[in-house]
This record gives structure tokens, sequence and C-alpha cells, in this order.
């Protein structure tokens, strides 16, 4: 039986002479390959790239932009990176391989608590990229969702009600806010950790108050937006990790598109928050809307009235309303105190919160990642990452802040004088 | 797998000698009533102006071929079977009014297999989110990994070829067949899914992951949705299992390689020290079909998916036919 030769019935009219056609069909595969990598990569970086020609504007002239914005009504999706330089274990990367929500990053949560209830869910955006999607219409209308792989975590705050939907588990999270609560709510959305680049902003151009200098960048494209650059660099701050910030501002509006935190030890951001996608109209009424769907298992949170409530929220903790833990020095060099009696939580720090939850349930795992150090406080553990560093004392008091380990020594060592 | 019968079907050769050409819908039969008629010495040029009719009877007896063997109907029904096991499952475990997993995040099944006791059209999606990863690649895997070289093994493919189809257009024709399996497969798993979820479970409006709410029937426009965007995202190893189907001529071989590559494929996505590689991965963005069910929508993902499915499809859919229109068929 003699092989059928090639291309005997093709389409093709040219008699190929052997390998060289053979070859040249391969070519094919090959170029559509290469403009497909070509494009992929290109395509992204002109996306984004560029430095729009905006007319030149001073620092003052900014930041009265930023201060005077409108932010009433936003609907978009922001992006957060968070590299803390932690280890895996810690943040518990890694997702399930077939098809199950991965699991990244999830917050350890207080036992018991529903997985629906926000202290339990905002902690995950400590750790890695998350993908969020933010609408909110007035200080009175906000919502957050977590986008997850195959799920969803929102958290949807409409005048006195505050709903969290957790698709993963099918659970809900209900409170009645306070009317003061409601009051100070700002336009915040009731997030533990600046999920905004609005929210950002505000919080380190509060902070940059007199102690940063404060510098006009190059222009960006930020989420199809042109964009005025600010560089946010602390001074007369001698133990501070925090590098310099870039804030991206709107060049129509005012409002911060993106916020990059990079340590001062350089290499990567160690948080970058921004939108991918953004418009400034107000989301349908709709989205607001939540109604426990039948069958859902809703936990109810309490209407809390004032501090002496039951568990505090993390709205507590970020707006820096909340009195409890003790601030040393000011500025970037500024370390907080918490003294936390007999396993109650109440950490103003998410983070030192988390490695605190953390430590209390895994001996090993501490020693593993903390260090022990000994000084005139007695001994106790440092967890560091490149940006918050944190000291655990054997007595139980915390002392966490943006600034070097030795400085957290240095203060435990003074307030035991 | 006995090809001999199937092919019965196969038209005769082309009716080149018939002026009339252009009747499409005749295919196969014209071919065979008209054969005879047709002068030998027509057989050359009817290679080079083949006519619609006989494209499509080509491709109509592709698709005839790839239904009626067993081993589909049997991939078919592990493929309804899937979504009736889940479903009995969640059932049985939710019976009493307790809930699944002990009320945490479902970390351990499949995604939405929370949401199926308390509406039942989520059971789709979970069908769908459980036999996305494995079940439907790999049947379809097998359909398209046996393409090319189980006709190879079988001694079939010269006489194929002797027919004055082509090697494009048979190429082609097996690669849309292969399209249709993918389609076929998934509507399977998802009707499947849907009676065993409405008989079930109870079914109402359905909540979005974001938490608002649609109408039911909503919700059924977004399922049809979801069923080809997942059919859709098939359309990559159906690529790649055409390309190995070309390189060997062993059915078998080509198979188990393309579901080997599939597994490799999955476990290179899954290491996180592996994220630089993992967004050209046929895999990685499957999952993103969920997004139809976010309120908003979220196309970033799907768009993505549905890019690199046509990229995979454009890749591997030429290398085949590099490799299938260049080497000498032996068997």
């Amino acid at each position: 039986m003699a092989p059928i030769q090639p291309a005997r019935y093709d389409d093709e009219d040219v008699p190929g002479s052997g390998r060289g056609r053979r070859a040249a069909r391969y070519a094919v595969p090959v170029a559509v390959a290469g403009v497909a990598a070509a494009t992929i990569s290109l395509v992204p970086a002109l996306a984004d790239s560029g430095n729009p020609s905006l007319p030149s504007i001073t620092v003052e002239q900014l930041l009265t932009k930023i201060a005077a914005s409108h932010t009433d009504a936003v609907d978009g999706t922001v992006k957060i990176t968070t590299d803390l330089g932690l280890p895996s274990q810690i943040t518990g990367a890694g997702g399930a391989m077939f098809g199950g929500p991965a699991s990244v990053g999830r917050g350890p949560g207080r036992g018991g608590d529903s997985p629906a209830a926000p202290q339990s869910q905002l902690t995950q955006l400590l750790a890695g990229t998350h993908t969020l999607h933010v609408a909110a219409d007035g200080p009175d209308r906000q919502k957050i969702s977590i986008l997850e792989s195959a799920a969803e975590y929102s958290v949807i705050h409409n005048g006195a009600q505050l709903w969290a939907y957790d698709s993963a588990s099918d659970q809900a999270y209900h409170q009645t806010l306070p009317q003061d609560a409601r009051d100070r709510q700002d336009t915040q959305p009731p997030g533990g950790v600046p999920a905004t680049p609005q929210d950002a902003a505000r919080q380190i151009l509060k902070a940059a108050d007199g102690t940063a200098s404060i510098t006009v960048d190059r222009t960006a494209r930020v989420a199809g937006h042109d964009a005025y650059g600010l560089v946010v660099t602390p001074q007369h701050a001698d133990t501070t990790t925090v590098g310099s910030i870039h804030i991206a501002v709107d060049a129509r509006t005012g409002v911060p598109l993106k916020v990059t935190v990079t340590p001062r030890g350089g290499g990567k951001p160690v948080f970058d928050v921004g939108y991918t996608k953004v418009s400034f109209s107000a989301p349908s009424a709709s989205t607001f809307t939540f109604t426990a769907p039948k069958g859902v298992k809703v936990t109810e949170g309490g209407s809390r009235t004032g501090h002496e409530g039951t568990a505090p929220t993390p709205q507590d903790h970020m707006n820096g309303k909340d009195a409890q833990p003790t601030v040393l020095g000011k500025g970037w060099d500024s370390i907080a105190v918490v003294t936390t009696p007999a396993g109650v939580s109440s950490g103003s720090d998410q983070a030192g919160k988390q490695f605190k939850d953390r430590a209390h349930g895994a001996q090993s795992l501490m020693n593993s990642f903390g260090k022990p150090v000994t000084g005139a406080f007695g001994t106790g553990t440092v967890f560091h990452s490149r940006l918050v560093n944190a000291l655990l004392t054997d007595n139980g008091t915390l002392y966490v802040g943006a600034v070097t380990q030795s400085a957290l020594t240095d203060a435990a060592n003074a307030a035991a004088k | 797998m006995s090809r001999a019968e199937p092919r019965a079907g196969q038209p005769g050769p082309p009716p080149a000698g018939d002026a009339t050409g252009g009747r499409t819908d005749t295919g196969a039969d014209a071919g065979v009533v008209a054969g005879p008629a047709t002068g030998p010495a027509a057989g050359p040029v009817a290679v080079r102006a083949p006519r619609p009719g006989w494209t499509l009877g080509l491709f109509r007896s592709e698709l005839v071929t790839v239904f009626r063997r067993r081993r589909t109907q049997a991939l078919f029904a592990v493929l309804a079977g899937v979504p009736l096991l889940v479903g009995i499952a969640v059932r049985i475990e939710t019976r009493n009014g307790g809930s699944l997993g002990g009320g945490g995040r479902g970390d351990g099944g499949p995604a939405f297999i929370e949401q199926v006791s308390n509406n039942g059209l989520f059971l789709t999606f979970a069908g769908l989110a459980a036999t996305l990863p494995f079940f439907l690649p790999m049947a379809v895997g097998v359909v398209a990994g046996d393409s090319i070289a189980g006709e190879a093994n079988a001694g079939t493919l010269r006489y194929l070829l002797v027919a004055p189809a082509g090697r494009t257009r048979l190429l082609v024709a097996k690669y849309v067949s292969v399209l249709a399996f993918c389609l076929a497969a998934t509507l399977v798993a998802a009707v499947s899914a849907l009676i065993v979820g409405f008989a079930l479970f109870p079914v109402g409006d359905v909540t979005t992951l974001s938490g608002t709410s649609i109408s039911l029937s909503a919700g059924m426009a977004r399922a049809l949705l979801i069923a080809l965007l997942v059919a859709a995202s098939l359309v990559g190893i159906g690529a790649l299992g055409l390309f190995i189907s070309t390189l060997t001529d062993s059915g078998i071989g080509a198979m188990a390689t393309t579901v080997g590559l599939l597994i490799t494929v999955q476990i290179v996505d899954s290491f996180p020290q592996l994220h630089v590689v993992q967004p050209y991965l046929f895999t990685h963005y499957w999952l993103s079909f969920a997004d139809i069910l976010r309120d908003p929508v979220s196309w970033t993902g799907i768009g993505k998916n549905l890019g690199l499915q046509a990229l995979y499809a454009a890749v591997f859919g030429s290398a085949a036919w590099a490799r299938f229109t260049s080497r000498d068929i032996t068997a």
C-alpha cells in the first residue's frame, strides 16, 4: 500500500516541492501566535500609557480641586493590590483547583461569626489582588462588592440598613445603624479597609497635612481618564517605613483615581488601589436594595448605640474615631498601642488584629513567622511586613505602626520605664 | 468502533457534471444520485470547485458519525448524571432544613452549591461549574482526539481522502463536528441540571451574586447564556485535541494526550507561584461564566475567556491544518 501523498486534493494549485512547503505551512500557526502575543503585550501598555498634556497646575490648586470634588455618585471597578510581603501561610494564598471558589487570603474572623459578617470578610483585602465593584449615590447609599471567583461578597448600606450578602455561603448579615453612626458615615462606604482611591487619598492627605512634602508629578491616564499626579513624601519622620505615596487625580472632576504606596526600602508598591473603570453618574436605585432571599440564613448584627455597644465594627476602626488605642508619636512615626485583655480583640489596626488572632491559634506558626525579641519591656514577638510592623509583648500589649522594628521596641522600652 | 456503518451515509463522488450547482439542502443524497451520471473525466474539475451541497453533506456525515457512536452517548449519559448526583446529594444533605457543610463558606464543593437548596435554578449553574473543570473537557478531548487519529487507527482515513473531499475541508468538517459536540454536551449537562433542579428544589426569583433579585425568566435567560459561554469555553481544548489528533495514528494516544494535557494545565493553573503563565492557559478564565450572575454583569473576564479560546482555536487549528495537509497518510 503506497502512502497517500499529501495535498493531492488540496485547494492549492501550486504543487509543493517537499519540505520547504511543509515548513511554510507551520509558519501560519507560528504567525498567529506571534501576532497574538504582540497584541496582548502591547495593547494594555498602550491603553493606559502616555502622559496626556494637561494645563499645568500647582499643588495648592490640585489640593483644592480634590477637596472640591463631588464624589457623591460613583459607579466603578476598583483593583486593590496589597503586597505586604507576608508568608503565604498567613495570607492563605492558593485556590481550590476544581471549580471551588478560591479562598485567597480569607480573614480568620472571630469564632462562631457568620461568614457574611463584614468583620470576617474585609480582612481578606489585606493580601493579594482583589477586584471590587463600588457604587455610591450620596452619603446614605453605598455598595461595595468583592468579586471573587464565581462568588461575590457585597456590603450594602442604604439609609439605616446595613446588609451584607455572601454568595459563597449564601448567607446574609443585617445590622441597623444608629443615628449617630449614620451621621458620621460621611461618604465612606462601610468597609474596614480604604476600599476606594477616594478613601485612601482622603486618609493620606489628612495624615500628610504639614508632615510631608507634596509635589505635582507627571500626568497619567487612569481608567480612561486624564489624571494629574501627586506625590506625597513623608518628612521629618525618621522611623517610618513609608517611602512615598503617589496619587492620580482626575483632571476633570478632581476625584482621586489611584493611590500607590511605595515602601521606603523600595521595590514593588506595597499597597495599590485604583479604578480600572469608573463613571460618576448615579447607579440605578435597585443596586442598593437588598431583600434577603427565601431560605437564606440572616445573622442579625444587632443595633449599636455608640461605643459601649457590643463588638466594634470596622467603621469605628478605620474612621479613626475610635478612641480605644493609644497613639504614641505623631504623623508618620506614630505607633498605635493596644492593650488586649483576656483575648478580646479590639485592635485598631486590622493587620495587627489578624496577626493576633492567628497568634492565639497557632503558636508554631507564630514562632516561625514572628521574631522573638527581648528588652526592658520583657519578651515579645515582632511581626514584620514590608510596610506595617507589629510587636506583641508577652503581657498582651500590641504595638503597631508603619515604622521600623527598632522604633517599636524603643516605644515598648519607653513604656516599660 | 466499526466505521463501516456510519460511513454508509458518506456521500459518493461529487455531482460535478451537474451544471445546476447550488442545491444546498440535498447534500449527500444528491451526491449519490448524481454520481453515476458524472463522467469520469469530470473528476479533477470537481475537486477544484465543489458545490456547497457537497460540503454540507460532509459536515452532516461527520456529525452523524460523532453522535451515532455508543461512546458519545455514554459520555452524554455521564454528563447528564453528574447534575443528578449533585442534586440528590444536596437534597439529602438539606432534607431536614439544615444547611450545607455546617453553614461555613462553601470551599469544598463546586461554585453555587450553597444556593441550590433555596433555588433549583442554581443547580444548572452548579452542575456546569462541577462538570466544566473536568467532565466536559474530557468528553471533548475524547471526541477531538479521536477525530483524525481514530480514522487513521481504524484504517478509514485513506478512504475518506479517496473521496475527493480535500484535506482542509475534511479537517474543517471534523472541527465543526467537535464544536457541535461541545455545544451538545454542555446543553445535555445544563438541561439535565435544569430538570433535576426544578424537580427537587423550590424555584423562584433568582438572587444574583451581588445580592440583587431578578425574575425567574431573566434567570433562565442568563442560564442559557451561561450554557453558551461554557460551550464556547471548550473551543480551545477542541482545537488542541484536533491538533494532537493529526500528530499520531493512535486514537487512544491522542485522547490520552489531550486529557493528560488538560489535567496538567489545570494543575499549573492552581499554583500561585506560576501566576505569570496562568493568563495564557485555556482553563484560566473558565469560571468567568459566573460573571453573568453578577449585577451589573462584569464582561471583562468573559471577554478574556472568549478571546483566549479564539486564540487557541486559531493557533492549534492552523497547526492542525499545517500538519494534516502536509503529512503522509499511511493508514
